[in-house]
């Protein structure tokens, strides 16, 4: 048993307040959508077994150096996990939960895209222990969808998503918008069937332009027409906000919206700044580990990660955060939670209190609203968060 | 020592790019003074800001040995000249130092106003004048246009112009010879104590200040003791040497020679350019005729962007002063700015490269602030104060009235663009005093404000002219005129380092152009911003920055942790570039940019 000291040293541990999970990275497509820079990769041939093992030896090697934590959250993410074969996903499962021990609510969720193929595994993924479907089907009609390069159409889309729900109780799905020729209008009306079709949570993200993809090369070359100018998409997201708060699906981060209770827990371990094991090509984790918290950053190349993991931890790098940039990560994350941060958990991270003089300056300005420790982003404020950031720490 | 009769000294007068320092290089190689490989190209050149800007600042000396046709070898002394009007001073001191010049026209160009200016200082100097037209390898020369407008223009004869060009090779043996068949010999007495005119000096950090010389009479030995005639300071010469073009000793130097000496002095402000040196035992009684001291025109204060650098740049300025006798500087104080030095300059091509070589060289980003002249203040209790700082003007109800100062300014331009520069002119209050026409050229003549000048008149001459336009000036003298102080508010607070003088009737005009500007190179912040020029208490012009609407990631998850907080550190880099006034950031550039007018 440990000693009553060591408890209070690892309850005085900041990752505590954020909570434990696992995230473990699939990296394959079947195609590649031209707004996406995440890690994923086409190929031919994926030997399953080979990766299941991988997997199930880096999970045995993070759990040596975690014992004992209460696991509160399992995330299979992509690349498109939902190609992993169900028995892949059902051994990850079983060697996680020989390791730790998990709440009661466990949250498993698995990234799922809406074709056809990928709705009749959804029953063994249940069976597998998955509980909770994020599907990304990003537009309600073809045009548009097409235009995002998926491969599946609106009706495909509609169709997996019925046999999702009728598996699963928690089915989340994503929408981009801000999309090229939308009109405000355009996206009001799709917002609109989404939210009747919502079960009880819903991402809806405005299309960002990342470097390296194929948007952003032709974005580059001045090839990407119709993309709505500052204001319009100022608008589209007011109206987002104020769509689904109507509907009760509260905004509780930048581009996350529930029903109260059904908010995700895994994503909420990053915002609340928690510990978190990054399993897969290019996965990122953070770790405290004898008080000292790390970025970890696994091998992007899926080839190169599987060739490490066969005799050692798939991690390119592991760095040790300053105080200074633990808080930083900190803010940045938590202030994107409607229900913001405890500015005592800055400081404490920062050795020092976030300056007095810009956190006047921004509530005089209706930015932000504190309540004693509490910090939080108002409406108005969470639209130009950034600033925010910068405002509070760059100087 | 070299016979008198053996010695020839000159130097290249010329416009910018008409082909000066590729002519010297081309000089210099063809007589093996610089082997080929360590050729380079503007060899004279050795500062950055010269060989990028293709300008030359300081002035370089190379002494050449040449085998001329009859036989005899010549020593040839060429002392390169700064092409631009700010370093005017530079260019009629180091012609007192020779006898004879070149003057390089580009054939497919014409005389330019760089061109008459530096060729009234020759002929001030006494010169011979040897006309070399240059480029004639060009599809677009023009040697017979050129050479007659050589006679029209300046006066000169051009009927043995020599056709050269510099970047082939065609011409430059005819221009050695030249050079020592139509160019004098100095004259001079090695028997009669040591006259030697002190022409140029600089710091070296090896070295101490090296001292450049042309020695008049007598002869200079190393070991020589030597006096300063102007204050009488005593030194002791501890190298001698010449020029090719690296720093070669030799063990004395007689009448109509050029070289350098250098003898444990700390500073360059210890050596008056125009000073006579002599020996301190037996030496001259009469000193050479001097040269006035170049006076500072255009002031600006530059800051630190990073107030914490500020002893840095008290160190790099200082550094810099070492080796630019023009440049002046003292310690400022803006409310907006903190702590920074205002500055003195010959002109603004002198402000840039001080700027730049501040900001490569000892790597501190600058603030620059409005360039202003020096203003004269008639107070009500008939004093005069003068102004270099618009941010020093007195109360109003102390002032009598203001005086500004005035140029004459020359420009050269084409036909075509003739409208265009003459409403350039007009707008900048200028008041036209001659316009002639030299071929399909038009000379025009402006006395002009200063003030008007100062900033960005040259580049609009440039830009309203496609480049075809030159330009030269000198000061004239002080005029009175109807001027304000005008000040910028940013969130209605007054922002001291943008504030300018301006003519009153201008005002408004400059006002709503500068609060335009400062509406671009704010960026949005999360509260709307006034933006202001007044007169007094008076607004002239008025603009609202709006606030940011939308600045939010869309997404963030656990892989985006990382990437998210170094682009954080990246802005934080980018903020070291601005400054904060009041709630307000300010971007560096700013300062500058707003001053830039449309018209």
């Amino acid at each position: 048993m440990p000693s009553g000291n060591w408890l209070q040293a690892a309850l005085a541990e900041d990752w505590q307040q954020g909570g434990f999970a696992i995230y473990v990275h699939w990296p394959f497509c079947q195609a590649k959508c031209p707004y996406c820079d995440f890690n994923s990769h086409v190929a031919r041939h994926i030997d399953q077994t080979r990766w299941l093992a991988a997997y199930q030896r880096e999970i045995d090697r993070y759990a040596q150096a975690t014992p004992g934590r209460v696991l509160t959250s399992i995330f299979f993410g992509g690349g498109t996990p939902s190609l992993m074969n169900p028995d892949v996903v059902a051994g990850v499962l079983d060697r996680i939960r020989q390791h730790w021990p998990q709440a009661n609510d466990l949250e498993v969720t698995l990234e799922a895209n809406p074709g056809s193929v990928e709705a009749g595994r959804f029953k063994a993924y249940a069976d597998a222990g998955v509980n909770r479907i994020s599907m990304g089907i990003q537009a309600l009609n073809d045009r548009d969808l097409q235009r995002l390069g998926r491969i599946h159409s609106r009706s495909e889309a509609m169709a997996a998503f019925e046999i999702a729900r009728s598996h699963f109780d928690r089915v989340s799905f994503d929408l981009i918008y801000a999309r090229q020729d939308q009109t405000l209008q355009d996206w009001k009306t799709e917002l609109k069937q989404a939210l009747g079709m919502a079960v009880d949570h819903l991402s809806l993200y405005q299309l960002t332009i990342e470097d390296g993809t194929a948007f952003g090369d032709r974005y580059a070359r001045g090839k990407l027409k119709g993309l709505p100018p500052d204001d319009l998409s100022a608008d589209m997201y007011q109206a987002t906000q104020d769509m689904c708060e109507d509907a009760g699906f509260l905004s509780y981060e930048v581009s996350n919206h529930a029903r109260i209770g059904a908010e995700s827990r895994h994503n909420r371990v990053y915002w609340r700044y928690g510990d978190y094991i990054g399993i897969g090509p290019g996965a990122h984790g953070r770790l405290t580990l004898n008080g000292q918290r790390h970025a970890t950053e696994a091998w992007s190349n899926p080839q190169k990660w599987l060739d490490t993991t066969l005799d050692a931890l798939g991690e390119k790098e592991r760095v040790a955060l300053s105080g200074d940039d633990q808080a930083s990560e900190f803010l940045m994350m938590g202030l994107r939670l409607a229900e913001g941060v405890d500015a005592s958990r800055y400081t404490a991270l920062a050795g020092k209190a976030l300056p007095q003089d810009r956190l006047d300056h921004l509530s005089e300005l209706g930015m932000i609203e504190s309540d004693g420790d509490r910090i939080t982003v108002t409406r108005q404020g969470r639209m130009v968060l950034n600033a925010i950031l910068s405002e509070l720490l760059t100087n | 020592m070299t016979e008198l009769s053996r010695i020839r000294n000159f130097s290249i007068v010329a416009h910018i790019d008409h082909g000066k320092s590729t002519l010297a290089d081309r000089l210099i190689q063809s007589t093996g003074t610089v082997q080929d490989r360590d050729m380079k190209e503007q060899l004279l050149d050795s500062m950055d800001i010269e060989r990028e800007r293709g300008i030359t600042i300081k002035a370089n000396t190379v002494r050449i040995d040449y085998k001329a046709d009859d036989g005899e070898t010549y020593v040839l002394n060429l002392i390169d000249t700064p092409g631009h009007v700010d370093f005017a001073y530079e260019v009629s001191r180091s012609m007192r130092a020779v006898e004879g010049s070149l003057l390089v026209v580009d054939s497919t160009q014409g005389v330019e106003a760089q061109t008459l200016a530096n060729v009234y200082h020759a002929l001030d100097a006494d010169h011979e004048i040897v006309p070399v037209l240059n480029k004639i390898d060009l599809p677009a020369a023009d040697c017979d246009r050129v050479a007659a407008q050589i006679e029209d223009v300046i006066g000169i004869d051009s009927s043995d112009a020599i056709r050269v060009s510099a970047k082939t090779g065609i011409g430059i043996h005819e221009t050695l010879e030249a050079i020592v068949k139509r160019l004098p010999a100095p004259k001079g007495d090695r028997d009669a104590p040591l006259t030697a005119m002190l022409v140029d000096s600089w710091y070296d950090a090896y070295l101490g200040v090296v001292v450049l010389v042309r020695i008049m009479d007598g002869v200079l030995k190393k070991g020589d003791r030597i006096t300063m005639m102007q204050n009488g300071s005593v030194h002791q010469v501890d190298r001698i040497g010449v020029f090719r073009p690296q720093m070669q000793n030799v063990d004395s130097l007689g009448p109509g020679e050029i070289g350098f000496i250098t003898a444990q002095i700390k500073q360059v402000r210890d050596t008056r350019v125009g000073d006579t040196i002599t020996h301190e035992k037996k030496g001259a009684t009469k000193a050479l005729p001097g040269f006035k001291p170049s006076q500072p025109v255009v002031f600006c204060g530059l800051f630190p962007v990073d107030s914490s650098e500020f002893e840095d740049l008290r160190d790099a300025i200082e550094k810099l002063a070492l080796n630019d006798a023009s440049f002046t500087f003292e310690m400022e104080t803006s409310a907006a700015l903190g702590f920074g030095f205002r500055c003195g300059f010959l002109g603004l091509l002198h402000l840039e490269v001080i700027r730049d070589r501040i900001e490569r060289e000892y790597d501190i980003d600058l603030i620059t602030t409005a360039p202003s002249v020096i203003y004269h203040v008639y107070l009500r209790d008939g004093t005069m104060k003068e102004l270099h700082n618009p941010a020093d003007m007195p109360d109003l109800t102390y002032v009598d009235h203001l005086e500004e100062p005035r140029i004459k300014a020359t420009i050269l331009v084409p036909d075509d663009y003739l409208g265009d520069v003459l409403k350039l002119c007009q707008d900048r209050r200028g008041i036209q005093q001659d316009l002639t026409y030299a071929g399909s050229r038009a000379m025009v003549v402006y006395d002009l404000p200063l003030n008007e000048v100062v900033f960005d008149f040259y580049d609009r001459l440039k830009s309203v002219t496609k480049g075809y336009a030159s330009f030269d000036y000198q000061l004239t003298g002080y005029q009175q005129d109807n001027l304000v102080k005008m000040s910028i508010l940013v969130n209605d607070e007054p922002v001291d380092a943008l504030s300018i003088m301006v003519h009153r009737d201008r005002a408004e005009m400059r006002g709503r152009s500068m609060v335009e500007k400062l509406k671009e190179l704010i960026p949005r912040h999360m509260f709307k911003i006034p933006i202001q020029a007044a007169i007094g208490g008076k607004v002239i012009a008025r603009e609202t920055l709006a606030a940011l609407r939308k600045d939010v990631t869309a997404k963030c998850y656990g892989g985006d942790a990382t990437r998210k907080r170094k682009l954080l550190d990246k802005q934080k880099a980018g903020k070291k570039k601005m400054r904060q006034f009041g709630k307000v950031e300010i971007p560096q550039q700013a300062f500058i940019n707003a001053l830039k007018m449309d018209t």
